[in-house]
């Protein structure tokens, strides 16, 4: 797996030295030295926009530094491209997988490897196997690779870094996509492949992880280098304090309520998927007023399916869906909306904005036709300005203007304002998916202590998450999905992490108590 | 009715579908080889108008007509370097930019030929030796299957073989393997060292010239003449096939002859005393075309990034 050479264990094999990177009115690098050591974990710790990301598409030759320069083995390093890197030793695996889907496993482990000009997949197969068997992973060579689970990929894309034989491994984000117990696996197999001299950089905002797994860490604030620690020296509180610059509460305040009549009753859905977005196979699920209900499990188990059909986009083939006791089953999302239905979709980009409208106008989107902004068909301006002015203000929305295009804006901003058109006309039921994806610490923060205020105020909450962090801190009772159907409800007090990880990767019945039906 | 179903009505109909095939087979081949590395050419009907012309040019003046193959062959792959400029280098819509060149090839084919045959107001045209017909010794006396799949012209035996070279090409060698990775997820291989824009480049000259190839048949083998409208909607029907053969070489022949026998059989039976209206006979390989692809629509082989531009670090 590691090529041979003369550095010790411990002892520097990567400097980074000074680098600077500047984008178009960002510093996204600002004078940035990090000491990586031979057979290590070292993590690189930071919110968004840190320059974590930066900092390793710079060693993987994406970027070139504008200043400042990178050793490796005490040589300077001139990369122009990530085949650069790779030839160096250095690969990484991207937060966003590099795979090609239709094609088999072995091919995307050969593309780019291969000398001969007829097709010789003998080497990659055997050595495939070897790997495999050695770190106890069951994937077929031979099988689709974008019919693989998420975590299968990711084991994919780590062994074609490694085919090359890289001694330096980047990871970026690699527990996004994996169930508690995907991540104790992949974490096992770290250690082992740093026991086995492998050099590890991990790219991460959650600090379990940095605790659980490295060696020690360099924390990133704005593009700036807070400092290098052993993770044995520090704890959760300190790492949090560089990373942010100030203390941040952990947690979210939440007092105890009991819930009301439901809002939202889903019951025996079955839809079948026709657009990629996933099905539902005999889903039910209630909400009651005042009450959070969060919906945990690994992408792609119907969540998708089941947001489409609570807002109405899609209709269940079987099934009824009730919004305050009114069956909505085959009603439009308008009416659905009327009936104080508020959804923030997964994808702010591509599902809650239009990213190249103005601020205000996507305050005011799909509400256009509102007493509240139009007479007759005419938009009214002035009452659409003084709504945005007054949502920018309460939502702390960071905008040079109401007129400000959309795109320009940073994760958080875009989501706070989704969040302020969809809570402004006091919803009874809101319809959260992934609300704080992507986001950094200061925002997720925000965006939680709202939905608790929604939930205080007497509206009901379905929050689909794939953070389980966010999950047991937000929730007043837990459903898992798994496979289009709802296999255990829960309270967070009487569960564990491990316990909804079980189910989530499937494994129902482990506890007829809360695997019983709502 | 009765002496449509005779024996030489039948075979007509087979012999002449390999050659209606013949100039959609190359196209979509061509096609599918540019496509599979995510650049969607639109341009395939003025393409193959002007290597149907570049090819009778080439012909008219050396005397040659396998210059005029290459004549045609150069002049649709500079047709298609013009689309690689536009698509891979400077990232222009691959719709607007195929449409745009379609028109430049029809215009431009058009323009040479008024400026080349014609004298003081008045066209000339000139007639080529066209290709014969190729009998292959021995497999050609095969009853049947001999005059059928024996007797036909040199392009028509390299139409053929040009399916499993392809298939081969795609599948079975490096180059294939990685043109293919890159239709799908162009990114993955540029982070894996795989030159992405010269191997579109390739692919896309490398359809155009086979479009040219493809539209020169109907000048240099099939009727020896060139006139402005000779393609005839072609083109359009090579790009329907590689969808119709959802990006696989074997279904792609498939499509082709199932065009070509329709088409085939649409002209046996207006030559026939049928008594049906033969602007009906004429929609019919359309028509059936439109619901073959309607039929198929939910396979999908498509390259996942078809038209998509590519730019390095843009996620």
């Amino acid at each position: 797996m590691t090529t041979a050479d003369a550095t010790a264990p411990g002892e520097p094999i990567l400097i980074v030295d000074e680098v600077s990177k500047h984008f178009p009115g960002v510093v996204a690098n600002d004078a940035v030295s990090v000491e990586i050591r031979r057979a290590e974990i070292h993590c690189l710790l930071g919110e968004n926009g840190a320059g974590k990301t930066t900092l390793a598409d710079i060693l993987y030759g994406v970027y070139r530094p504008d200043e400042g320069r990178v050793l490796l083995h005490g040589q300077q390093l001139e990369l122009s491209s990530p085949r650069d890197a790779i030839e160096a030793g250095i690969g990484m695996v991207h937060q966003h997988f590099e795979l090609v889907p239709p094609m088999s496993v072995i091919e995307n482990v050969v593309i780019g490897t291969q000398a001969k000009q007829w097709l010789d997949l003998s080497e990659a197969r055997s050595r495939l196997d070897d790997f495999f068997a050695d770190y106890d992973v069951e994937i077929d060579p031979d099988a689709e690779v974008g019919r693989l689970s998420v975590g299968e990929q990711q084991w994919v894309e780590i062994f074609k870094t490694l085919y090359f034989g890289v001694e330096i491994l980047i990871l970026d984000e690699p527990t996004a996509v994996l169930t508690p117990q995907g991540v104790e696996e992949l974490f096992r197999i770290l250690r082992r492949m740093r026991d086995d001299g492998l050099t590890i950089i991990l790219i991460t905002h959650k600090l379990k992880e940095v605790m659980e797994l490295s060696d020690r860490v360099t924390v990133l604030r704005r593009g700036e280098v807070v400092g290098t620690v052993n993770t044995g020296d520090v704890d959760q509180r300190d790492l949090a304090r560089m990373m942010v610059g100030r203390d941040v509460l952990l947690q979210v305040d939440k007092h105890r309520r009991d819930p009301g009549d439901p809002v939202l009753e889903v019951s025996d859905v079955h839809l079948v998927s026709d657009t990629g977005r996933g099905s539902l196979d005999g889903l039910s699920v209630t909400v009651g007023a005042g009450e959070i209900v969060g919906v945990a499990g690994v992408s792609g188990n119907g969540q998708n399916a089941l947001f489409d059909a609570v807002i109405g986009v899609r209709h269940p083939d079987t099934g009824t869906i009730r919004i305050a006791g009114t069956d909505v089953t085959d009603s439009p999302p308008h009416r659905i909306a009327e009936l104080g239905v508020a959804s923030v979709p997964g994808d702010r980009i591509n599902q809650g904005l239009m990213m190249d409208f103005s601020v205000k106008e996507n305050l005011v989107l799909g509400d256009q036709r509102d007493q509240r902004f139009a007479r007759a068909g005419f938009l009214s301006r002035n009452r659409i300005d003084s709504f945005a002015e007054e949502s920018i203000e309460r939502f702390e929305i960071k905008t040079p203007s109401a007129t400000q295009k959309t795109r320009t804006l940073s994760g958080g901003n875009l989501q706070k304002i989704i969040m302020a058109r969809e809570l402004s006309g006091d919803p009874r039921l809101i319809v959260v998916h992934q609300p704080t994806r992507g986001l950094d610490i200061a925002a997720s923060e925000y965006v939680r202590r709202r939905l608790v205020q929604e939930r205080d105020r007497g509206a009901g909450l379905l929050l689909l998450s794939e953070d389980l962090d966010e999950i047991f801190q937000l929730s007043d009772r837990i459903a898992v999905i798994y496979d289009g159907r709802i296999v255990a409800v829960t309270e967070p007090e009487d569960t564990t992490l491990e316990e909804i990880g079980m189910h989530m990767a499937g494994a129902s019945g482990a506890d007829a108590s809360t695997t019983a039906a709502p | 009715m009765g002496d449509f179903f005779t024996y030489s009505v039948i075979l007509g109909i087979f012999v002449a579908t390999l050659k209606i095939a013949t100039p959609l087979l190359i196209a979509a081949t061509g096609e599918l080889v540019a496509e599979s590395s995510g650049i969607l050419n639109l341009s395939i009907e003025g393409t193959m108008t002007l290597g149907a012309f570049a090819g009778f040019v080439t012909a008219n003046e050396t005397g040659s007509l396998w210059l005029g193959l290459l004549g045609a062959a150069a002049g649709g792959g500079a047709l298609a370097l013009l689309m690689a400029i536009m698509t891979v280098t400077v990232r222009v819509n691959q719709v607007v930019a195929g449409l745009a060149l379609n028109i430049l090839g029809l215009g431009a084919a058009f323009f040479w030929y008024r400026s080349v045959y014609s004298a003081g107001g008045s066209i000339q045209i000139p007639v080529v030796d066209k290709f014969e017909v190729v009998s292959v010794p021995l497999l050609s006396s095969i009853p049947i299957v001999g005059e059928v799949l024996f007797e036909q012209h040199w392009l028509t035996y390299i139409a053929l073989l040009m399916v499993p070279t392809t298939w081969m090409f795609l599948n079975r060698t490096k180059y294939g393997l990685e043109l293919r990775a890159i239709g799908h997820n162009p990114e993955a291989c540029d982070m894996r060292g795989v030159p992405i824009a010269s191997r579109q480049y390739a692919a896309v000259i490398f359809g155009g010239a086979m479009a040219g190839v493809g539209g020169s048949f109907l000048s240099l083998a099939a009727t020896g003449l060139f006139f402005p409208d000779i393609v005839a909607g072609r083109g359009w029907i090579a790009l329907a096939i590689v969808i119709f053969g959802n990006w696989r070489a074997t279904w792609i022949l498939a499509g082709s002859l199932l065009f070509g026998f329709l088409e085939a059989t649409q002209l046996a039976l207006q030559a026939s005393d049928v008594n049906l209206p033969y602007q009906l006979l004429l929609a019919l390989p359309f028509v059936l075309t439109i619901l073959a692809l309607v039929l198929n629509r939910s396979r999908s082989g498509a390259p996942l990034s078809l038209t998509i531009p590519y730019h390095r670090g843009e996620r």
